[in-house]
């Protein structure tokens, strides 16, 4: 039992990393197609974002949304939800937050940032806590409703920087600077990494240690896995649902917050470039685990920073390094399908685990 | 001429050995029965046989010829077929198409040649059945004959039926036989597995009795009683007689009145039932499985809305009361029919599903956290208290057999003395110790002082547990009967909704059929 459990622990990392090893490999052809050497390539994209001050700090920027988005979706995996309105739930956290940085004046910072930290989780935990509703009590597919729910959230986003919030004589449309009080700190001296990385590191392992010890995350587990079964057991399976739907706006919520307070100190229009998206295949390539939820988020976090450099210093466009998260994707949407196989050969082999779906 | 032979099969799972050293002979055109405790082993015998596991050591021969079965496809590539308990049949397609699945890997299907095909084909084995017909709304024996001619149509020669009649009615079982018996005689070798002795003796020609992963004996099957069997595949004699004791009924616990309930599909399942239940009482349900049994212990359970009619528990009306108010204030045990379905989460651990309904309550959740030491004490007490053959309390239960998943459910619901128990089929892929120790568990609870409601399609099962006996039909009860004088006959001919006056008449007849 104990080698068993130990190849348990082990297997749900060996697959995502072999598709990010495959990704960067057939990333490396395309690379060369642009008549760079792919190796240089990623020495620049790996040294820039993982191995120096700057790029660290622009890599944890990068990853506080995705890590927080991510857990969120994940969360909502769970429970048998899949939220892809992680885009939306950011746009309208970043309203919350900036509502109480910008019109709510006279406070400490230790009063104003946690009280804009809980508007931007509150307008998230609404737009998520609507499609769980509808999902909930009236049956209208998640997955539809969260997409739809984005395109309202950025509208609604696009019509507030314009007219009503926008800063008076501002060139483009967007809201003023918010007061300082409610600015998340720097954490390190002239770089852009804000504290927004430890809200999501703190949620994350919250999160993770609420599935392992918690009765509610036994709940959320047992709705995900056999709502029946729930339901038997006197679960209210729609009030679990919607509770998760609204948890998973919310962390996307805190997402947004943190993009706002920690980085743009305003609000605009596209303060998000997809990070919603971006966290699905995070939470997807995660397996269930929010350990890996961390370290995808690192990835995808220091892809995003390297690409910047990787244009400036050798002239290789952007779009090579979303072909190369794209490939990871891909690759691990395959490894999924392929595991499933690979495992019931090593079970044969080996004897430790179980095919899936034989036993009667 | 021997068609099959198994040689030293060894299947282990980690350090468990489920399979050891298994040795076994088929003829051809024989029927032979493999028996055994829940856990003995059957099904994953069964599945390295159809090629779903390898065995670690052994060899299988077919016909003298050593192979080796790498995939389900390859094991019916050589001529063994099985029929899992769990039909793996595609609901939405007709009975054509499932039978024809995968087998085509032309572009076009031509769907009217297959029809005509499958109909031939299911003339030539007497397996009547519609090749148009969608699956989904066939019966649960129509199901098995699509699974069975599956097979054949692939061109199997060994059939594989694991616990085929665990969910067939007595009539459905009756032709299964027919049939089984008709694809013996063409040349056919069968592998049959069920916990019902009874059965083994009226159809097989040999068995074969395993416990804890070896072979006890393989033995013609004239040569053996059902009392053999049973200490065979236990070790230990087992009386099929249950001392019930005195029934000791106290005040009405349980009030139904006139209750009218739908089904899934919004029909009406139950229509004007009234009964009452009374503490240190068990009250039988019998009638043929879909007339209305389900839906009255979903109804008491609150799991199904009623449409007319009172629900009272202790004087107090709970009609309307949430599943949840149920469990933890009024403490009603409930066996649900469909253990993967409904009662079980597979992929949760043996423990986490034993808690199932009590993990917001102490001892198992305190101070807001769930106390992980004391649900795993909690587990390995269950466990040896309802001898659940685990390798321990962490696995999941989608690795424990099908009986042993049924005793994670009995020790969930029968613990902390509930008041009122609804049973349903809980011997159902029971071994005969298992169900032996589940209906004293049963009567002891009765002594307590539960009351209990009984639902099972076995009519014999019902009839040496109950107290008295409520015969369904049709969603009404035909009546009520003291069990000390309630026949077989007069009970199986209220099944069949013949009223009493009638039968009084016509005894004689039915008897003598
Ligand atoms: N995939 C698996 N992993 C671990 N243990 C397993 C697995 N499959 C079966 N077992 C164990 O092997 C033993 C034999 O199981 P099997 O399903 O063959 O029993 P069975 O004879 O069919 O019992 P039943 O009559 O209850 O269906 C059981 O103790 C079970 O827990
Ligand atoms: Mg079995």
């Amino acid at each position: 039992m104990k080698t068993n459990q130990v190849s348990n622990a082990f297997l749900p990392f060996l697959a995502p990393m072999l598709a990010i090893v495959a990704a960067l490999i057939v990333g490396a052809f395309l690379i060369a197609l642009t008549g760079v050497n792919p190796l240089h390539a990623y020495t620049i994209l790996f040294r820039e974002s993982l191995a120096n001050y700057y790029g660290i700090g622009n890599t944890l920027t990068k990853m506080a949304p995705l890590l927080l988005t991510a857990s969120g979706v994940l969360v909502g995996l769970r429970a048998g939800q899949l939220n892809i309105g992680g885009e939306g739930q950011i746009h309208m956290g970043g309203l919350g937050a900036a509502l109480v940085g910008l019109y709510v004046h006279g406070l400490p910072m230790w009063i104003h940032i946690p009280l804009a930290l809980i508007g931007g989780f509150l307008l998230g935990a609404i737009w998520g806590g609507i499609a769980g509703y509808l999902k909930a009590f009236r049956g209208v597919n998640e997955v539809i409703t969260t997409l739809l729910l984005n395109y309202i959230a950025l509208n609604i986003i696009s019509y507030l920087v314009q007219r009503p919030m926008i800063e008076p004589g501002a060139a483009s449309p967007f809201t003023p600077i918010i007061s300082d009080s409610a600015k998340l700190p720097i954490l390190m001296p002239g770089g852009l990494a804000h504290a927004g990385i430890f809200i999501g590191l703190i949620a994350t392992m919250v999160l993770g240690w609420l599935f392992r010890r918690s009765p509610l995350g036994y709940q959320i587990e047992v709705v995900g896995q056999n709502p029946t079964a729930a339901r038997y057991a006197g679960m209210s399976v729609s009030r679990t649902i919607m509770f998760v739907m609204a948890l998973a706006g919310g962390l996307a919520g805190l997402a947004g917050a943190g993009e706002v307070m920690g980085l743009k100190h305003r609000l605009f229009e596209t303060i998000s470039p997809g990070y919603g998206y971006e966290a699905v295949a995070i939470a997807l390539l995660s397996r269930g685990s929010f350990t890996g939820v961390i370290f995808t988020s690192l990835f995808f976090g220091a892809l995003r920073s390297g690409a910047n450099v990787l244009q400036r210093e050798a002239g290789i466009p952007f779009t090579i390094v979303y072909a190369i998260q794209g490939l990871t994707v891909l690759f691990i949407a395959i490894s999924l399908a392929v595991e499933s196989n690979l495992l019931h050969r090593v079970s044969l082999r080996m004897n430790r685990l179980k095919p899936a779906g034989v036993k009667l | 001429m021997v068609h099959l032979r198994l040689e030293g099969i060894t299947k282990r799972f980690g350090s468990f050995v489920a399979n050891d050293s298994i040795s076994l002979e088929v003829q051809s055109g024989e029927i032979h029965a493999i028996l055994g405790e829940n856990g003995a082993g059957k099904t994953t015998l069964m599945n390295v046989l159809s090629g779903l596991y390898q065995p670690d050591s052994g060899q299988i021969h077919l016909e003298g010829v050593p192979v080796h079965l790498t995939s389900a496809n390859d094991a019916i590539q050589h001529g063994i077929g099985m029929i899992h308990q769990h039909f793996m049949l595609v609901p939405q397609l007709s009975v054509a198409e499932n039978i024809v699945l995968g087998t085509e890997f032309g572009l076009r299907l031509n769907l009217r040649q297959k029809m005509e095909q499958v109909r031939s084909m299911s003339n030539r084995y007497r397996l009547q059945v519609d090749p148009s017909a969608i699956v989904g709304d066939l019966s649960v024996g129509m199901q098995q004959r699509v699974e069975i001619l599956k097979v054949l149509y692939r061109g199997a020669r060994v059939l594989i039926l694991d616990e085929p009649t665990a969910v067939l009615t007595p009539l459905e079982v009756e032709s299964l036989f027919i049939i089984l018996r008709q694809l013996a005689a063409a040349g056919h070798t069968i592998l049959f597995i069920s916990h019902k002795l009874d059965e083994l003796l009226n159809l097989c020609d040999k068995v074969t009795v395993l416990r804890q992963g070896q072979v006890v004996e393989t033995l013609p099957i004239q040569s053996v009683t059902k009392e053999i069997l049973a200490q065979l595949m236990v070790g230990r004699k087992v009386l099929f007689s249950l001392d019930k004791g005195i029934p000791n009924p106290g005040s009405t616990i349980l009030d139904v009145q006139n209750l009218y309930v739908k089904d899934d599909r919004h029909l009406p399942a139950i229509e004007g039932v009234t009964f009452q239940l009374r503490t240190g009482e068990i009250l039988g349900i019998a009638g043929v499985d879909g007339n209305g049994q389900r839906e009255l212990a979903d109804a008491i359970a609150g799991l199904r809305s009623v449409a007319e009619g009172k629900i009272c528990l202790e004087g107090i009306d709970i009609t309307e009361w949430s599943v949840r108010q149920r469990i933890q204030q009024l403490h009603i045990g409930y066996i649900p029919e469909d253990r993967q379905r409904i009662g079980l989460v597979m992929n949760l651990s043996i423990a986490k599903n034993l808690i199932l309904k009590a993990f917001k309550q102490l001892p198992f959740c305190k101070n807001w956290l769930l106390q992980d030491s004391i649900i795993d004490a909690h587990a390995i007490h269950a466990i040896k208290q309802f001898d659940v053959r685990a390798i321990d309390e962490q696995v999941s239960v989608s690795n424990l057999s099908g009986g042993n998943q049924q005793k994670v459910i009995l020790a969930r619901e029968l613990s902390g003395h509930p008041k009122l128990i609804i049973a349903m089929q809980p011997c159902r892929g029971l071994d005969v110790g298992a169900t032996e120790y589940v209906q004293k568990q049963l009567l002891i609870e009765r002594q307590r002082g539960a009351a209990i409601l009984y639902i099972s399609t076995e009519l014999e099962e019902v009839m040496t547990m109950s107290d008295r006996i409520a015969v369904m039909y049709r969603g009404q009860f035909m009546d009520i009967l003291d069990a000390a004088h309630a026949t077989i006959e007069t009970v199986g001919v209220l099944m069949m909704g013949e009223k009493v006056s009638k039968v009084l008449d016509t005894i004689p007849a039915t008897t003598s059929t």
